[in-house]
């Protein structure tokens, strides 16, 4: 999984970002999981532009072409399905379409709010150390003594469903894998000239934290951001698979999943089919996309 | 040694406390339980007679001291849709989960450490890659998902296993069981396969991983030099040096197993503990959700601590006492 090594004349010249851009561009795989990405983004952003039909706009739904199964045409003619339709008579490629615009959207949401909440309660944490390290250390430590998914289940049993809710829920659960990434690299970082220098001229603990720090603790943390945004839509899938994260007025892939289970069993698989490949498509580009940041930005893997 | 047990027996006690309070706190905060308990046509003084009698009406912290006392009774409360208590509730259900997680660790080790093996003797060959890029998938790939594909393709499609329920049990040592019967294996083979898949993934890397490191070191080199077969070196020299790190993973793994069974337990309608607390938070049964938190957060809490303790005893360099926490 090592990058190919780049010549040493060439390392001279190029800046940091040109070699790490250099250095991803050397891994197909990681390419062609960035352009799989970036299609998904395009098609969930422009979702209301590319989709055949509003899937949420009861006027343009037709009962009479509930769960027709994929390349039927619709019962007047209009367009064709090309992946059927569900027990509404919704277009699954529209369903899919609105519901990787409300996955994506919350996965990237949660994650960056995770992301600035961490990376501020990490760094501060490294920055003052004390009984704030402690506390905050010890509580990452015991949340992560229990599975993500345990804690947010209990947690939207509490809170009950909506947006809002589950980004919470989110949040709550991926805070402390940022704080520790942070904290780590932060206390190295903080025993560093450039650091005392700062200290010296008296500047602002905000400003040495904000200005100096935190930049030159961002690769370790957009490594981990990275797997974080997939682990998130994931955890998102399986709790509104169970019934608990996204109301049924915000159709998700795991919203969209659950409501084709029922028809499963009567071999009817496209409902939940098609949405589980949309969710797995966007899960692998993000994983491949993390794997080879991961190799990049690795300081000991760097020449 | 006997410090880092009392020390780490106290820390156990001040998450279990903070954890029950913020779970009874929180949950309290769920819904109104009269509504699902009484009957809508109830008049206004029977309402309130039961509200009394569940002891509703009194201060949330004298709640609180209340539910605390049965607890170190072992009593924590009853449901309030089966009108039984809730501990027992879930007693009841746990053998059905540890025998779902159990099994689910089996095929993961059973298969993953092969599999593992083969990617690590032969990690440019055809078959190796194919190891590790379906380890990959595994690892990406959204459990509940699986396990609706696994019921289209063996249970739909090929007929070939049933998609639901436990089957019928057998009795072993006064525990009902699955295994024991062909039909009840028959049962048990999808969920724990399901449950199985992502520590799978994880066995085949360790084991990969632990195979490659292990073949270049000199006690390999020395064995193949002193002409012991393959199946030696590989089975006795390779195998013992990966054991440690498998066997302290999966053990670690066994609690997150017990809790992602929830997700496995719903689609294959398998009837555990963790279909109970999905069921219990759609009717708002409070008693049954608090109970199965505590139960769950002391299990891992032990399970932790035998890991730990574990360790100190398959590697003697792990000194416990000097441990932070």
């Amino acid at each position: 999984m090592s990058a190919a090594p780049v010549p040493a004349s060439a390392a001279a010249v190029e800046t940091p970002l040109q070699r790490i851009v250099a250095d991803f561009a050397a891994n197909r795989l990681a390419l062609a999981g960035l352009a799989l990405f970036a299609l998904i983004l395009a098609a969930a952003l422009l979702a209301p532009l590319v989709s055949p039909q509003n899937p949420y706009d009861l006027a343009q739904l037709d009962v009479m072409d509930s769960r027709l199964a994929p390349l039927a045409r619709a019962a007047d003619g209009r367009f064709t399905y090309w992946l059927g339709t569900d027990d509404q008579g919704r277009d699954m490629l529209s369903a899919i379409l609105y519901g990787l615009r409300i996955s994506v959207g919350v996965g990237v949401g949660a994650t960056l709010c995770a992301l600035a909440l961490g990376a501020a309660l990490g760094l501060a944490a490294a920055f003052f150390g004390g009984w704030l390290d402690s506390l905050v250390m010890r509580v990452a430590d015991i949340q992560l003594s229990f599975p993500a998914i345990l804690i947010a289940l209990v947690l939207l049993a509490v809170l009950g469903q909506g947006v809002d809710k589950i980004v919470l829920a989110l949040v709550a659960v991926q805070w402390a894998y940022y704080a520790r990434t942070v904290r780590g690299s932060a206390l190295v970082e903080r025993r560093k000239e450039y650091v005392e220098a700062a200290l010296c001229l008296a500047l602002p603990a905000r400003r040495i934290v904000f200005r100096h720090l935190l930049p030159n603790c961002l690769p370790p943390l957009i490594v981990v951001a990275t797997v974080q945004v997939a682990a998130a839509i994931t955890l998102e899938a399986t709790l509104s698979f169970l019934g608990l994260g996204l109301p049924i007025t915000e159709p998700s892939l795991g919203l969209l999943i659950a409501n084709g289970f029922t028809y499963l069993l009567s071999g009817k698989y496209w409902i939940s089919f098609f949405p589980g490949l949309a969710l797995l498509a966007t899960i692998v580009s993000i994983n491949l996309v993390g794997d080879q940041l991961r190799d990049v930005l690795n300081p000991r893997l760097q020449r | 040694m006997a410090a880092y047990l009392i020390r780490r027996a106290m820390q156990s006690l001040v998450v279990l406390l903070a954890m029950s309070a913020l779970v009874f706190v929180g949950v309290y905060a769920i819904g109104n339980p009269v509504d699902i308990l009484i009957n809508p046509n109830a008049d206004q003084a029977d309402i309130e007679r039961a509200i009394k009698g569940l002891g509703l009406d009194r201060p949330l912290w004298e709640q609180y001291l209340a539910f605390l006392q049965g607890a170190l009774a072992g009593d924590l409360g009853k449901s309030f849709v089966y009108n039984v208590p809730a501990l027992q509730l879930i007693l009841e259900r746990m053998p059905a989960t540890l025998e779902l997680a159990l099994a689910a660790m089996i095929v993961a080790v059973a298969l993953g450490i092969p599999l593992g093996l083969w990617a690590g003797l032969k990690p440019d060959s055809i078959a190796g890659r194919t190891i590790m890029t379906a380890s990959i998938l595994g690892f990406s790939l959204p459990t509940f998902w699986v396990g609706l594909m696994l019921i289209m393709v063996f249970s739909v499609d090929l007929g070939w296993l049933p998609s639901s329920g436990r089957g019928p049990t057998v009795p072993l040592l006064g525990v009902p069981v699955s295994f024991l019967s062909w039909e009840g294996l028959r049962h048990l083979a999808l969920p724990a396969l399901n449950l199985a898949l992502f520590n799978l993934s994880l066995v085949i890397r360790l084991t990969r991983a632990g195979t490659r490191e292990a073949l270049v070191q000199d006690y390999v080199k020395f064995a193949r030099a002193k002409g012991l077969s393959d199946a030696r070196v590989i089975g006795v020299h390779v195998l013992k040096s990966i054991s440690i790190p498998i066997v302290t993973v999966t053990g670690l793994q066994f609690g997150t197993l017990v809790a992602f069974a929830i997700v496995t337990e719903t689609i294959f309608a398998w009837p555990g503990m963790g279909k109970l607390l999905i069921d219990s938070i759609h009717v708002l049964d409070r008693p049954v959700i608090v109970a199965y938190l505590l139960v769950v957060v002391t299990f891992f809490i032990a399970v932790n601590l035998a890991v730990d303790l574990a360790y100190s005893v398959l590697d003697p360099r792990v000194r416990l006492a000097d441990a932070p926490g």
